[in-house]
């Protein structure tokens, strides 16, 4: 086990963590301004985006078995804010799709996402990561209470399998890089029904006489 | 057959003079800091591809008809006026599966790709099956530069100035029976040299069809090179289908079979997904791929705040073409 002083945490790991963490978009910027995005720019801010929003929501799903199998318990200070960037990639991927490709033409994002499964799928991510976005601060914990806050954030299991899903769907062959992400959702997932399991085995079980 | 001279740029579609001359200003400001970039590397595969002394593919086989010029080029009066698409975007984005799933990666892996010896086999329902050598076929007819409008399935778009020969010379010496009623096309199965074909990726080799009175439209033509240079293996070479009405992956890539048969030949992309590809695969804003709207298209090297543009009926050659398919329902038939 693995522990870090506190105020190293709070002053030195986690704005490195938070500066990280920007390193896409600021390469994403970078190529922008240099007019150095290839020959379909908006293709590349697209799929990168998407990239990164889905990466977010499994290194944040991957925070928990991590933290409890490594006992690392402080890494659940990096919990909120990775989440965070998950929704703010996510955010910047949806607007990518509302400005740059359908240029707020709202008739044709309607059709859309009514006709296209994987736009479907993927405004579902992005809808269930709001409120977690939203109720992401400490008032609001406290606001909702403990049990009904974690209930509530529990949809993010929705929120990463849609964006997974999304990803399945728009592509034409080759899944290798979708399957990739589901298979690492999947084990997430699976470390969760697991212990969800054994924990119900072991409340019924009598207490040792 | 009457053909109507293309008609293709509506008045609005031209670009005032003003606004061109501005983009002009933008365009060379853009360029300057991407030639800075990219120039470096470009160039010094360029020079590398040309022979230059010294350099390793100077000596590679491969590399020998790399950039070299074409002669004798006639213009046609099927070519658009449209600004074509850069040399350089044409070359490094495109779909090209048996190399990559991925648009950019094609043009490095092609690279070294072997297109001499290249041999063309004619067979099927025609007078006398041959085998041609690629440098015979050359010589079929004068290469005509045709500057077409390319659709891609995925809603992208680029001005492609190809130079080909009409399939229809092709096909005027292979002498088709008169049963023969569609053309098979085959690209090459090189597990060694296309990566991807050793993966179940799509169907191994790539095969495409047309039926035959659309191969021996005159829009129709065999592509051997690209800006006056010879084909870049990236673009298909040494040979290539282009079909501008219809959506690109149509146009089969390294082609080294051509069947004439009497029934509609499979082809790959239906193979894989037949709800999604059908077999005219016509360009057609009115009939949406079943994931996607082909309404509008995004021409590439337009900036990247410029609005898509509207996908033309058969991507702007209907006054051409659209006499194929009369009484057909392009809605069953896509």
């Amino acid at each position: 086990m693995i522990t870090i002083p506190d105020k190293a945490l709070r002053f030195a790991v986690k704005p490195t963590v938070f500066l990280a963490c920007l390193v896409p978009i600021a390469t994403l910027g970078w190529k922008v301004y240099q007019q150095n995005l290839g020959a379909n720019p908006v293709d590349v801010i697209t799929r990168s985006t998407g990239k990164w929003t889905l990466t977010f929501l499994l290194i944040t799903l991957a925070i928990t078995p991590v933290r409890k199998v490594l006992s690392l318990p402080w890494l659940i200070k990096f919990r909120r804010m990775l989440g965070l960037f998950a929704f703010f990639y996510g955010s910047l991927h949806l607007m990518t799709y509302v400005w740059l490709d359908k240029f707020f033409d709202v008739h044709a994002m309607l059709q859309d996402i009514a006709k296209r499964k994987f736009i479907t799928a993927g405004m579902t991510a992005w809808a269930c990561m709001l409120p977690l976005a939203i109720t992401s601060t400490t008032g609001w914990i406290r606001r909702l209470g403990g049990k009904r806050w974690q209930k509530l954030h529990r949809l993010i299991y929705l929120s990463a399998t849609a964006g997974v899903v999304h990803f399945i769907w728009l592509v034409k062959a080759d899944l290798r890089r979708p399957l990739t992400y589901g298979a690492i959702l999947a084990l997430l997932l699976a470390y969760r029904l697991t212990t969800w399991l054994l924990g119900r085995v072991k409340s019924r079980q009598p207490a040792p006489a | 057959m009457l053909i109507k001279k293309p008609n293709d740029i509506p008045s609005s579609e031209i670009t005032s003079k003003s606004s061109y001359l501005n983009r002009r200003r933008f365009m060379t400001g853009a360029l300057a800091t991407g030639a800075a970039v990219a120039g470096g590397l470009y160039l010094r595969h360029h020079d590398a591809a040309m022979g230059v002394p010294g350099s390793v593919e100077a000596h590679n086989a491969s590399a020998d008809t790399n950039g070299q010029k074409l002669s004798g080029i006639i213009k046609s009066q099927y070519s658009t006026t449209e600004k074509p698409t850069s040399f350089k975007d044409i070359t490094n984005y495109n779909n090209y599966y048996e190399f990559s799933t991925d648009k950019y990666e094609p043009a490095g892996l092609a690279k070294n790709f072997r297109t001499r010896p290249w041999t063309v086999s004619i067979d099927g329902m025609v007078k006398k099956p041959r085998a041609m050598d690629i440098d015979s076929i050359l010589k079929i007819a004068p290469p005509e530069e045709r500057i077409y409008r390319h659709r891609c399935v995925e809603g992208w778009s680029m001005v492609i100035p190809w130079v080909g020969i009409p399939l229809s010379a092709m096909i005027k010496l292979a002498d088709p029976l008169p049963g023969a009623k569609f053309v098979a096309f085959e690209t090459v199965k090189s597990p060694d040299q296309m990566p991807n074909q050793k993966r179940d990726v799509l169907q191994w080799p790539y095969v495409e069809g047309l039926r035959m009175d659309e191969a021996m439209h005159p829009l129709a033509i065999l592509a051997v090179g690209l800006y006056d240079e010879v084909l870049p293996n990236v673009d298909g070479a040494p040979l290539r289908l282009v079909v501008p009405w219809k959506y690109g992956f149509k146009g089969i890539k390294a082609i080294v079979k051509l069947k004439f048969v009497d029934k509609m030949p499979p082809t790959t992309w239906n193979i894989m997904a037949s709800n999604e590809y059908g077999f005219y695969s016509n360009v057609n804003p009115n009939v949406d791929h079943p994931r996607w709207s082909q309404k509008k298209e995004r021409r590439i090297g337009d900036s990247l705040l410029a609005p898509k543009r509207d996908t033309l009926m058969f991507n702007g050659y209907a006054d051409q073409v659209a006499s194929l398919y009369n009484g057909m329902d392009l809605r069953k038939d896509f």
